[in-house]
Parts: structure tokens; C-alpha cells; sequence
């Protein structure tokens, strides 16, 4: 009862006119943002902060705008990864897996409104879930120390050796070379540069977004040119606009398991969207089993993605609401609007401040809303666009992401390193070693070797504390299953599948 | 002249697009660099005191905030001294982890005389603080137990190995004559609210980081603050002891401020002085302090950069001690 009086008071503050407008604004910018590679949901925040300062919002205005741009721009991403094989934003990549092979047999429509529905799900979910768990959620970071940080990353990429290849060798160097680039950068446990040959513009590491839109976008612009035009993989078969309502029954079962896992790995701090969506597909590679065909295109292989990432996005804002740790690069930054409208979140914002907490979350629905309704019709607008040659296609959408990537750092040493990435990924193409794992090393491995260094500090290298908790065991237990699993099944059953590309 | 314009509308098409808000604009408006990306405690410096700035007519035109992130501030400082060494509209955000870096010759070679330090307006106090159900009751209490072994306190703070954060207890131990510092453990984690869920989950035994880190955690009674690390203790906090009443003589602050490009006159420089005292003075900033948990500390002009000067040579000559710094 409680909760749905301070429902009613969140959305007595977000529900106006004005507001209304704004979340409608926002979800268009935001969908765009996310759609266009090299812009993803963290700098689409970053980028509108200052407007909505120069705007001169109010704290409810500008967070329910901003709240509308990052979910806006977590349903974008899924659509340059459907329609091009090229992710709009790091959690979109997984969505490329089995969304672009469906747009190629001619599906791009129906791939499109069941990711739309699937985002919905996830979102709705998580925004529930919030409602509900945040103040118990809150607890479980307390739980996650260093050691079970480090078998959760292990986890996720143990299972990534069934993926995206038919070559598990080909994966497991790609993944490689993406943990090899996760080690640029000033080193956080000793304080030193490492592999940085002494540029400033190392320090900070490889930006994800650097490496995505040079492996995809700059990658696929070489192929291009190299085959004057004809060989580009670009040029899916155009359908009539119509809602699946099979695909989406058959996927319901796979979209609330998918927002179940997808908001658990939000929920852990640092974790963030792109693990829910990579553990969200995995879990159902693996229920499905190999006759799923994941891989080949299947409803199942975009709803679950979808519904995770968008799931992730959500139980992300728990810790960065309850706890001030955001769990994603967004939610960070919408921790710092917070911050600069004089909101410190952590565990008394929902005390001290209930009407901006549920304002928010008020305003998380409304988004969610709004843009389910904006993206089935938007969907014809955004197919419309494949019927642009790939001639004007291919370079804009490599101006628009370069543009993006400058947006950064403001500095052209990205866009070298973006040159850079799309020759790594042109040689990775022509010698059949698939990219996702590399982004995936490059997205978690810092990441792990942080959490891995940091036990080994509190444990003076005893390598036995990293089985220390029943978590941790669980979680190696089931990273060692997920790794070993694939090796004595494929003996049962077929290859699996590549990723035709 | 279309062409000129076409120019004109593409550079500023790029430039409104930027995540940084970069606008160049007309030639008075001032800029201020904020080496980190929006939300830090850089950011939050370039935007209150700009916009202060404006509010109380220092300045005629809004004053421009631009991001710019990269390597601690290494990569700000960086185009500071190389690209803008003569720019007099020309503010960047600082702290101690700016003079902390440049101690430790973190920016890739670069050192502090090579821009001038035009003031600090405002410090939030060092911290150490243990999760409520902790057994540490002290200070003391804690350097007993380190003196005694060294590795069953772990710290987690929000600064990288070496950093600020981590110097802090090194710098208490240092006082109480403990000298086998290497053997203390600390991890450096994704910030001061990420170090004290290392802490309460009891991963670590002590957090050490700022103050305004700590304010939420403190009224909700998950941890406790068994130091403050300043001269006096800190209004607001009263019941919060500090360390130099413990015993433990040492003084850290992270404080706020600005530091200009070498190359601007000593007029310019005089101004932005004082400038920076009107800002100090204001209601507005007073405001903003105290929602976000600093503690007053003004000093500006020639007074802060010998305070600088002094700060860089401690750190240098204690990193050394340390062994964080060859």
C-alpha cells in the first residue's frame, strides 16, 4: 500500500503535460542516439546534460528528460545491430548474434517489434523490480567482494566459448586480443602506465565504443571498398511492417527469464548491461540447447538479449540509487545529474528525497511506455532507411559514429585508434575469427584483472580466498560447467552453428 | 563565402554534438576545463564556480564548462601547457589529486611550474572510517593493531595504489612511527562510495576517502568515522574527532580549486584571484558547500601557490619514503 501512495506521489510529479512532452522528446533523441553506432546511452546522457541546464529544468524536468534519453537509447541500440551488424552501443552487440541474420532472410520488421516488445518486458520488469527490491537489492552489493566479482567475470567468459564461432580456438584468441587491449592503460591496483608508450591519450585506456565502432562500422566500410560496393553484406530483404504476435508468444517464456538474469547482473555494481544481455543469451543458448539454432536467426536469440540488457538498465540504477555505486557507465552518468542538481544518492535518498526517487521511477515508467508505443510504428521509419543505397548508407553512418567517437574525448587520437580498430577487425573478418569476443575481453576484462589483483592483495596471494564464500563457489562451479559442458556435448550433438556473416 | 559558412555550420555542428558542450563562442567569455567527465568533483568545481562567476557579475558571459577526461587530467594539463599556455579566458578545475599526480610524475613527465595555481575555495576533509560493527573503536586502537600485524587492516579507497586516498593512512602511520608501510594493504576501487561497500560487506577493515563520500552512509548508520583528518573538527560533524586530537598530527585535505595557463600576465592572473575571493564570499557558495560537504578553505593568488609549491615537494619527497615513487 505504502508503495503505491509513493507511486502515486512520483507520478503526481511526472505526470504533467510539460513533463509528458519532455519524455517524449527524450525517448525520440534517446532512440536515435542509441541506433546511431559510436553514440551510445552514457554519452547521449552526457551530451544533454549541459542542454538541460542551459534549458534551465528543474530537478524533475531534467532527470525525467534524461531517465527518457537512457531508456530511449537502450531500445535504439538493437536497431543498427539488426538492421547493419553493427551495434549502436556495447549492449547491443549481442543482439547482432541472431537480430541481423533474421533481417537478412527478410525478417528486419518482425526482428525490430520483437525486440521492441522484448525491451519492453525487460524494462517493465526492472522498473518493477525496482518498486519492490530496491531497499533489500541494496544488500547484495555487501556480498559481492573481490573474489566473487572475479568468478562472475570468469563466468561469463568461460560460457564464451560456445559463441559466435564454429572455431572455439578462433573465439578463445579473439577474446585474447580484447583482454590484451583490456590491459592498456594506467594499471588501478599499482598506479603505473602500462602498454601506453608514454601517451596521455593511454591512460585512460580503450574507450568500448572506440573498438565497436572500428571492428563493425569502419570494418564493414573497408569490405566495402575493397569490393567496390558489391560485397558489402549490407542490403537485407525489405518486408511489410507487421506485428509477430507469434514470435512474441513464443518468446514470453525466454524475455522473463532473460529480465530475471538481466536484472540480477544489473543489480551488482560495476557488472552493468552488457553482462546482463551476454548472460541473458547464453542462459538461453543453453536451455535451448544446440537445435535452438542460436546463432542462425532465431525470435529467441533477439528477445533474449533485448529483454536483458534493457532488464540490466534498470536494476543498474538499484545500486546507483541505494548505494551512490552506479552499476553501468549510464547510470554513472546519471549519477553526476544528480549530483549537479544537489541529489546525493545513497542509502537515505529514499528517506530524504521520496519525491525525486519516485519521480524517477515514475518517470522510468512513463518512458518505458511511451517509447513501446513511439518504436512499432517508428520501426517502418527505421526499415525506410535500408532502402537507402549502401553507398550513402555505409559512409554516413561512419560519419555520424566518427563524429560520436570525436565526441569523447574531443581529441583525434580516437579517431586514429578507430582506424586502427577497423583494420584489426578487416583482418579479424578475413581470417573467419569473430569480433564480439574481442569486445566482450576488451568490456570485462579490466574489470576481472581488478577484481583478481584485489583478492590477491587481501589475501597476501593466497589463491584459496577466491573460494572463500558460497558465492564464489557457486559461481565457479557453474563457470567451470559452462566451459567444460560444450566440450562433451558436442560430441552428442551437431557443430554448432556459425554466425553467418 | 558559402563556403566559409557551410565551415562554419559543420565546425559547429561538431562542436554542439560533443559530449564536452565545447563552444568556443566569442572571445571574452571565459572557459572552464573540467579534466574529467561531468559529475566528478572537477566538474562540479568548473560549474558552480562558473556559474557563480556569472551570477554575481565577475565575469559578462556565462563561462563555458568543457569536459575534457583522460588520464587523471594529465591529458587537460597536457593541452594546457602545450596548446593554450597563453590564454588569459582560460580556467582549469584542480584538486589534490592534481598536485598528488604531478608529485608523483603521473602526467607523463609534465611538472606543476609549468601552470600557476590561482586558488582553492573550499576542502573536503579526509576520512578513515570503519564499517558500525566494527571493533576498531579508534585511531589509535587501529595503528595498534597494524603496528602489531600489518596485514589485518585492509584499506579501500577510491584512488588508484599511491593515490591520495591511499596516502592518507599511510601518512598517520608514517606519524606514529610506523615505518614497514609496504606491508599495509589497500585496494583501490571504483570510488569512495564503492570502498565503503567493500567495507561494510567486510571485505576490507577501513575506508579512507573524503568526506562528502561518506555523509549518506554516516546518517544512515552503516559506518562509522573514527578520524577526520583536518586541524579543527568539521562544523556540522561535531562529534567526529580528528586525528590530530587522537594524536596523530597529519592534515588532509582534498581541496578545490582552479589553476590558469603560465603564460597569462601577472595582472590577469591578480584578477582571477580575485575573482575566485569574490566567489569565495558569496552566499551561493556558501550554499554549495555545505550541500556538498566541504569544509571552508580559501586561499587564493601567490599565498596558494606557495601553498602548492609546498604540497608538491611533501608529496614528492613522502612518495619517495613510500616507495610508490622511484
Amino acid at each position: 500500500m505504502e508503495t503505491l501512495a509513493n507511486l502515486a506521489l512520483g507520478f503526481s510529479v511526472a505526470l504533467s503535460p510539460y513533463t509528458l512532452m519532455l519524455a517524449v522528446i527524450g525517448c525520440f533523441i534517446g532512440t536515435i542516439i542509441g541506433a546511431l553506432p559510436g553514440l551510445g546511452p552514457s554519452n547521449g546522457v552526457a551530451i544533454l546534460i549541459p542542454i538541460s541546464f542551459a534549458l534551465g529544468l528543474d530537478a524533475t524536468a531534467a532527470l525525467v528528460l534524461m531517465t527518457a534519453v537512457y531508456y530511449g537509447a537502450m531500445y535504439g541500440g538493437r536497431i543498427s545491430s539488426i538492421l547493419l551488424n553493427i551495434p549502436g552501443d556495447e549492449p547491443a552487440l549481442m543482439t547482432t548474434l541472431d537480430g541481423y541474420p533474421m533481417a537478412k532472410r527478410g525478417e528486419a520488421g518482425n526482428a525490430l517489434v520483437l525486440s521492441g516488445a522484448a525491451s519492453f518486458v525487460g524494462a517493465f520488469l526492472a522498473t518493477i523490480g525496482l518498486i519492490l527490491l530496491a531497499p533489500v537489492l541494496a544488500r547484495v552489493a555487501f556480498l559481492f567482494g573481490p573474489a566473487e566479482y572475479f568468478a562472475l567475470y570468469l563466468l561469463a567468459f568461460c560460457t564464451l566459448g560456445g559463441m559466435a564461432s564454429n572455431n572455439q580456438a578462433k573465439s578463445a584468441i579473439a577474446a585474447c586480443i580484447g583482454l590484451g587491449i583490456a590491459m592498456i592503460g594506467v594499471d588501478s591496483t599499482s598506479g603505473l602506465p602500462r602498454l601506453t608508450g608514454g601517451n596521455l591519450h593511454l591512460y585512460d585506456g580503450v574507450d568500448f565504443l572506440v573498438a565497436i565502432v572500428g571492428l563493425f562500422a569502419i570494418a564493414e566500410l573497408f569490405f566495402f571498398i575493397e569490393s567496390h560496393g558489391k560485397g558489402s553484406s549490407i542490403g537485407v530483404v525489405l518486408d511489410k511492417v507487421k506485428i509477430p504476435w507469434t514470435y512474441i508468444r513464443q518468446t514470453i517464456p525466454t524475455m522473463l527469464r532473460a529480465s530475471g538474469v538481466g536484472f540480477v547482473a544489473g543489480v551488482l555494481p560495476g557488472a552493468g548491461a552488457s553482462l546482463g544481455s551476454f548472460l541473458a543469451y547464453m542462459t538461453e543458448k543453453s536451455i535451448a540447447g544446440e537445435k535452438g539454432g542460436f546463432g542462425t536467426g532465431v525470435p529467441k536469440g533477439v528477445a533474449a538479449p533485448e529483454a536483458g540488457n534493457n532488464a540490466a538498465a534498470g536494476g543498474a540504477l538499484v545500486p546507483m540509487l541505494t548505494l551512490g555505486v552506479p552499476g553501468s557507465g549510464t547510470t554513472a552518468v546519471l549519477l553526476a545529474l544528480l549530483m549537479t542538481l544537489n541529489i546525493t544518492p545513497g542509502p537515505t535518498l529514499f528517506r530524504d528525497n521520496p519525491d525525486v526517487v519516485w519521480g524517477l521511477i515514475a518517470s522510468l515508467l512513463i518512458a518505458n511506455v511511451v517509447l513501446l508505443i513511439m518504436n512499432v510504428p517508428m520501426v517502418k521509419i527505421f526499415v525506410k532507411i535500408l532502402s537507402v543505397p549502401a553507398w550513402i548508407l555505409l559512409p554516413g553512418v561512419t560519419m555520424v559514429s566518427t563524429t560520436g567517437i570525436f565526441a569523447l574525448t574531443g581529441s583525434y587520437f580516437d579517431l586514429l585508434m578507430l582506424i586502427g580498430f577497423g583494420v584489426l577487425g578487416y583482418f579479424l573478418r578475413k581470417l573467419d575469427v569473430p569480433t564480439v569476443p574481442v569486445i566482450l575481453g576488451i568490456l570485462l576484462g579490466g574489470n576481472m584483472e581488478d577484481a583478481l589483483r584485489r583478492a590477491m592483495t587481501l589475501s597476501d596471494g593466497d589463491p584459496s580466498y577466491l573460494f572463500s564464500s558460497p558465492i564464489a563457489i557457486g559461481l565457479w562451479i557453474a563457470a567451470i560447467a559452462g566451459f567444460v559442458a560444450p566440450m562433451f556435448l558436442r560430441g552428442i550433438l551437431k557443430k554448432p552453428q556459425a554466425v553467418s556473416d | 563565402m558559402t563556403k566559409t559558412l557551410l565551415k562554419a555550420l559543420m565546425t559547429s555542428a561538431v562542436v554542439a554534438v560533443s559530449a564536452s558542450g565545447v563552444t568556443t563562442g566569442a572571445a571574452s567569455a571565459a572557459e572552464c576545463i573540467a579534466p574529467a567527465n561531468p559529475g566528478g568533483g572537477w566538474d562540479f568545481t568548473c560549474r558552480q564556480i562558473g556559474k557563480i562567476l556569472f551570477d554575481i557579475g565577475a565575469v559578462d558571459k556565462p563561462v563555458q564548462v568543457t569536459n575534457m577526461p583522460g588520464a587523471g587530467g594529465g591529458l587537460a594539463y597536457n593541452t594546457v601547457v602545450a596548446e593554450r599556455g597563453d590564454d588569459a579566458d582560460l580556467i582549469v578545475a584542480a584538486s589534490s589529486a592534481t598536485t598528488t599526480r604531478l608529485a608523483q610524475n603521473a602526467y607523463a613527465g609534465m611538472t606543476a611550474d609549468q601552470v600557476r595555481f590561482v586558488g582553492a575555495i573550499g576542502a573536503d576533509p579526509g576520512v578513515i572510517a570503519v564499517a558500525a560493527d566494527s571493533d576498531i573503536k579508534d585511531l589509535g586502537q587501529m595503528v595498534e593493531m597494524i603496528k602489531a600485524d600489518p596485514g589485518s587492516v585492509a584499506f579501500a579507497g577510491g584512488s588508484a595504489v599511491g593515490g591520495f586516498d591511499h596516502l592518507k593512512p599511510l601518512m598517520i602511520l608514517k606519524e606514529a612511527g610506523f615505518t614497514d608501510i609496504t606491508a599495509v594493504k589497500y585496494i583501490g576501487v571504483d570510488g569512495g562510495a564503492d570502498a565503503i561497500t567493500q567495507t561494510v560487506g567486510g571485505f576490507t577493515q577501513a575506508m579512507t576517502g573524503d568526506m562528502s563520500e561518506v555523509v549518506s552512509f554516516l546518517s544512515n548508520g552503516d559506518i562509522r568515522v573514527i578520524a577526520v583528518l583536518t586541524d579543527e573538527r568539521v562544523p556540522g560533524f561535531e562529534d567526529i574527532p580528528t586525528a590530530k586530537e587522537q594524536g596523530f598530527d597529519v592534515v588532509a585535505v582534498n581541496w578545490r580549486g582552479l589553476y590558469v595557463p603560465k603564460g597569462i600576465s601577472d595582472e590577469r592572473f591578480e584578477e582571477w584571484a580575485g575573482k575566485l575571493q569574490q566567489v569565495a564570499d558569496s552566499d551561493a557558495w556558501a550554499q554549495a558547500m555545505k550541500d556538498n560537504g566541504l569544509a571552508p578553505f580559501t586561499r587564493v593568488g601567490g599565498d596558494f601557490q606557495s601553498y602548492v609549491d609546498g604540497l608538491v615537494s611533501d608529496i614528492n619527497a613522502m612518495s619517495k619514503e613510500l616507495g610508490v615513487l622511484q
